[in-house]
């Protein structure tokens, strides 16, 4: 009878959202506002209703109904109520209508936004929103339904929605449960982060195309897609970075990114976002580049799609794709439509994008980010080739190849360097101008203190060239930003006479924009820490021990004392758990506990590190599960992660960064101000 | 006593013989070493995964293969060479540099240097844009400037300003 | 400021015709793929393209150590995908043993075992274990299976005397009756 229900209130939803679309175009050309007004209802009515089936879903998920295939699948009894829920986006179905549910959130809230100065950008956004919601909705109710039940006709069980004749109702006893791997509380955050991610970046893009079928391709579009899209880049870095914690936590390859083909699918509008976010600037202050702009944007929501579709067709083999499915087609048909209709409409209207360009000089602010920009893009090329070229092997030659870590990893380094060393330089530099003096003056000092550290380091650290390099650009983009902080607050404290740290509180909270963008800079220096200290320096060592005997990795000694095992009816697993001494240098540390988690119902194992953190690095023991594991000998891979925690205080901090970048300014009176008075080139307020 | 010395030498050599081969049997290859070979190839069944990590059966026996073969005195080259011919190019950490497979490693640099000649094309035309609206400026309020009156005084102080700059 | 007056150019021919051309190629090229990982395995009624297994020592075939298939014209071929490691293709193996000592004196039927993704030592202990004697021999680079694109394995390729695919058994057999009851089609 739910089921039922839930898929009578899917169906009904796909109705509306149709309407919704025809009536904004029916509007837009007849010129005829209540048909628009009409059409926005209908798109803020596809938010309760959508709600409404996907709350059907998680009551049948919550409540053990095991005929509905998508339940059985996805959950079974010794499932606790919150991994219940998130099941809900731990199969296609399931995720498909989380999906629409997110775009449903976001359709309506932009339709509940004040209108009258866009009310011409209003029935193209609808329309856009409405073509999106009506493919991942049709997807869902014809292709990957999550209401279908089992039903038994002549001895064979198959889902369908509606019974077929003369066939009954099968209700399995449980279900399979999720994947093991999937019982974790990062499950609760990183796909619904990530996926709000992707969601997201449909209003901007909405706002592009509106302005590109309007042909009001002044400021409003690019004023108004700023915000969202700075969100929908905050809430997808997120859930980028949880999603390498997890894989830290949990898969047991002591590493947090894989350069698997569904992991860089998510990580290619990452790129293009963050060149957006830097190149809208340029167009704010010199209003140039508003083609590249709305290129940017526009690649940037075409790979969400892309990489979407990818992901869950099989198309991609990977651990993270989703089997084959029957959307493959259907959601082929969509991103064709997407992609055919952004570059006509981009090319139809470059005429009116175009405007002069001039550039006083190539060391300007406006350069650097373009250069920023190319840089973003050659690793967008890298990735984005990466990924299809196995594709394009097995067409040819019908041999499949894999692209793996060396490749990536080799072509990328170079320019995530260049990336470092402008954003040391590139906040030293003026809009409009800038020489290779005044560059040089700005960082010297800043320069000069990196490569201190370096010297240091290479005593006392390591002598490895990339390491040093790469911590000689970690140095100087913290040492040149911090300084940044400094300058301004000091030049603030002596015209203002406030103390230092009002002075900076001030100065911070009168261009928000500006130091949270430093705030993030600096968290990504930190990130790039952790991130050389792991990748450069780790170590390994695997082997068997039995009671009493050790292993060593670095500094560490690790000794195996004893295990433990042991059922957990209720959750339906059984835990082996190792305990093993921990020594550094021949000092006791203390107790690590490593774990072999095997899961009844599907018949797997989870394999838990035991973990000791701290900000030199992180100690990592695995029970090898592979292996035989008992109290008489048992197998352990012991990692050493130098620095990795920089990675995830990095995150932290990165996080504190958007959100004050994102808060508005405290004047607003101020704000307006500013923003006149940016409209002409600057040089920095002081010199040193 | 000739004799005597001869079969002393010889079974001192024989039991060298047999110490040795007791000696090279205990060179199994270590986890580590069998890992570090096994690190560059992925799983041939599994999706995406590599040999060290994988879990499966399958896997385990793949890495059995491995350590004896390093035993055998296989190079590392010549392990990669088995599993390719045995399992397929997949197998490989990045495709072999054969054929079709150039073009994964030259495209990509290619592009990029292509996007970055016509960046820095398009910076020339800009700045070059900008100084021909300087000068086409700048000799415009020079021509408004020069009217008979004051042509002489006006001349000398735009000079000296321009002294100045 | 400056003078220019703005020029309304629009994108140049050659840029527009590489950006579709691009375009366009990208999407065919999914869409193919797309439609190859949806085709599965390959259907009775196919013609099978001649391909040659490579056979383990002891295991030849008349005393051939690598085997074609155009070799068996005339014939019903038997081809069966296993593994040491696949636990569901041990429940067949004993059938597929006792199914080709029914054939093996007339001839007329050839049952070839292709190895897929497997270490040798493992191999050979499964086919002592089960006591086969019919031709077995390693997939290389998986050339076969991937010509035949099996999802998995145990999985049995049924071949005419014409070379044209007949008959697919996903899965192990039940019983020594079914395997014959299939060859039992072409062979009356």
């Amino acid at each position: 009878m739910f089921a039922e229900f839930g898929y009578g209130v899917l169906l009904v939803s796909l109705i509306v959202a149709i309407y919704s679309g025809i009536a904004a175009v029916n509007g837009a050309l007849n010129k005829s506002a209540a048909t628009v007004e009409s059409a926005r209802r209908a798109m803020l009515l596809t938010f309760p209703l959508i709600s409404i089936a996907a709350g059907t879903l998680i009551y049948l998920l919550v409540n053990d109904h095991y005929e509905v295939a998508f339940v059985y699948e996805v959950t079974s009894r010794s499932m606790p109520t919150y991994l219940k829920i998130t099941a809900w986006w731990g199969g296609q179905a399931g995720s498909l209508v989380f999906w629409s549910w997110l775009l449903a959130v976001f359709t309506s809230a932009v339709t509940l936004r004040k209108w009258d100065r866009d009310i011409e950008f209003l029935p193209w956004v609808i329309l856009v929103s409405s073509v999106t919601l009506t493919f991942f909705l049709g997807m869902t109710a014809f292709f990957e339904n999550p209401f279908a039940r089992y039903w038994v006709t002549n001895g064979n069980v198959a889902p369908s929605m509606f019974a077929p004749a003369g066939a009954t109702l099968f209700t399995p006893q449980d279900g399979q449960g999720l994947n093991p791997l999937l019982r974790h509380p990062g499950m609760v955050i990183h796909p619904p982060m990530l996926y709000l991610g992707f969601v997201s970046f449909v209003i901007p893009y909405a706002f592009a195309m509106a302005a590109l079928i309007t042909g009001r391709t002044d400021d409003r579009w690019i004023r108004i897609t700023r915000r969202w899209a700075l969100w929908a880049w905050l809430f997808l870095s997120f859930g980028l970075v949880l999603g390498g914690r997890w894989a830290y936590d949990v898969l047991g390859w002591g590493g947090y990114w894989g350069w698997d083909p569904v992991e860089i699918a998510a990580f290619m509008p990452w790129l293009t976002g963050t060149a957006f976010l830097h190149s809208v600037m340029i167009q704010e202050k010199r209003g140039l580049l508003k083609h590249w702009n709305m290129i940017l944007i526009i690649l940037t929501y075409a790979l969400v799609i892309f990489g979407t579709f990818l992901t869950r067709s099989g198309v991609l083999s990977s651990v993270h794709a989703f089997a084959n499915s029957p959307i493959g087609p259907f959601f082929m048909g969509f991103v064709s439509l997407t992609l055919v209709a952004s570059v006509a409409l981009v090319i139809w209207r470059w005429p009116i994008l175009r405007s002069e360009t001039e550039m006083k000089s190539m060391l300007s602010r406006e350069a650097l980010f373009l250069l920023n920009n190319l840089l973003f893009i050659s690793i967008l090329v890298v990735c984005f080739w990466g990924v299809i070229f196995p594709l394009v092997s097995e067409l040819f030659t019908g041999q499949k190849v894999t692209v793996g870590p060396p490749f990536y990893e080799r072509a990328t380094a170079p320019l995530f360097s260049g990336l470092l060393f402008l954003m040391a330089i590139a906040p030293l530099s003026a809009w409009g101008h800038s020489t290779v003096q005044t560059l040089g003056r700005a960082i010297w000092k800043s320069a000069a203190a990196a490569l201190v550290v370096v010297v240091a380091l290479f005593f006392t650290y390591t002598k490895n060239i990339g390491a040093l390099v790469g911590f000689f650009l970690v140095a100087l983009a913290l040492f040149a930003t911090t300084h940044e902080f400094w300058r301004g607050a000091r030049a603030r404290q002596k015209t203002q006479g406030e103390n230092f740290f009002t002075a900076l509180s001030r100065l911070m909270g009168r261009n928000r924009r500006r130091y949270g963008g430093y705030i993030i800079h600096i968290s990504m220096a930190l990130m790039a820490i952790g991130i050389l200290g792991i990748e450069i320096f780790q170590k390994e060592t695997q082997g068997a021990l039995a009671q009493g005997e050790q292993l060593n990795v670095g500094d560490y000694t690790v000794e195996y004392r004893e295990l433990a095992s042991w059922d957990s009816a209720g959750e339906g697993v059984n835990h082996t758990r190792a305990v093993v001494d921990v020594y550094e240098n021949g000092v006791y540390l203390g107790e690590l506990n490593p774990r072999i988690d095997y899961y009844f119902d599907s018949q797997q194992n989870m394999t838990i590190p035991g973990q000791r953190s701290t900000l030199r690095d992180d100690l990592y023991i695995l029970l090898v599960d592979w292996q035989p594991v008992s109290s008489a000998g048992a197998t352990f891979k012991i990692f050493v992660n130098p620095l990795v925690n920089w990675l995830w205080i990095g995150s932290l901090v990165f996080l504190l960064g958007v959100i004050f970048a994102a808060w508005p300014d405290n004047d607003p009176n101020e704000e307006t101000a500013r923003r006149s008075v940016t409209r002409s080139n600057r040089q920095p307020s002081a010199a040193d | 006593m000739k004799k005597a010395l001869q079969i002393l030498t010889f079974a001192l050599l024989l039991a060298g013989l047999f110490t040795s081969v007791a000696i090279a049997q205990d060179d199994t290859p270590t986890d580590d070493e069998v890992n570090a070979v096994a690190k560059q190839l992925y799983c041939p069944v599994c999706e995406n995964t590599p040999l060290d990590v994988c879990p499966t059966e399958a896997c385990r026996q793949w890495r059995e293969l491995i350590r004896s073969q390093l035993s055998e005195g296989m190079t590392e080259q010549q392990i990669k060479d088995y599993f390719v011919a045995n399992y397929g190019a997949r197998v490989l950490s990045e495709p072999p540099r054969t054929g079709l497979n150039w073009l994964v490693y030259i495209l990509p640099p290619a592009i990029i240097l292509l996007g970055a000649f016509f960046l820095f094309r398009s910076f020339r035309e800009w700045t070059k844009a900008s100084a021909t609206a300087a000068t086409i400026s700048a000799e415009r309020s020079e021509i408004e400037a020069s009217s008979p009156a004051k042509d002489d005084y006006v001349a000398r102080l735009e000079e000296e300003l321009k002294k100045r700059k | 400021m400056t003078e220019t007056i703005p020029q309304k150019r629009g994108v140049p021919l050659w840029a527009q015709i590489a950006i579709w051309v691009f375009l366009v190629a990208l999407l065919v090229l999914v869409g193919i793929i797309l439609g190859k990982r949806q085709q599965g395995n390959v259907q009775p009624g196919d013609k099978i393209p001649d391909f040659s297994l490579p056979l383990f020592s002891g295991y030849e075939y008349a005393g051939k150590s690598e085997v074609k298939l155009s070799d068996f014209q005339g014939k019903v071929v038997v081809l069966n995908f296993w593994a040491s490691w696949c636990k569901p293709c041990e429940q067949e193996a004993a059938e597929l043993e006792e199914a080709w000592k029914f054939y093996e004196a007339d001839g007329e039927v050839v049952f070839l075992g292709a190895d897929y993704v497997d270490t040798e030592p493992e191999a050979r202990a499964y086919l002592k274990k089960f006591g086969i004697t019919f031709s077995n021999g390693p997939d290389m680079g998986t050339k076969i299976s991937q010509m035949f694109r099996i999802s998995g394995v145990p999985e049995t390729y049924f071949i005419d005397q014409e070379g044209v695919l007949y008959y697919v058994k996903i899965g192990p057999f039940v019983s020594v009756d079914e395997i014959k009851s299939i060859v039992a089609q072409k062979i009356p």
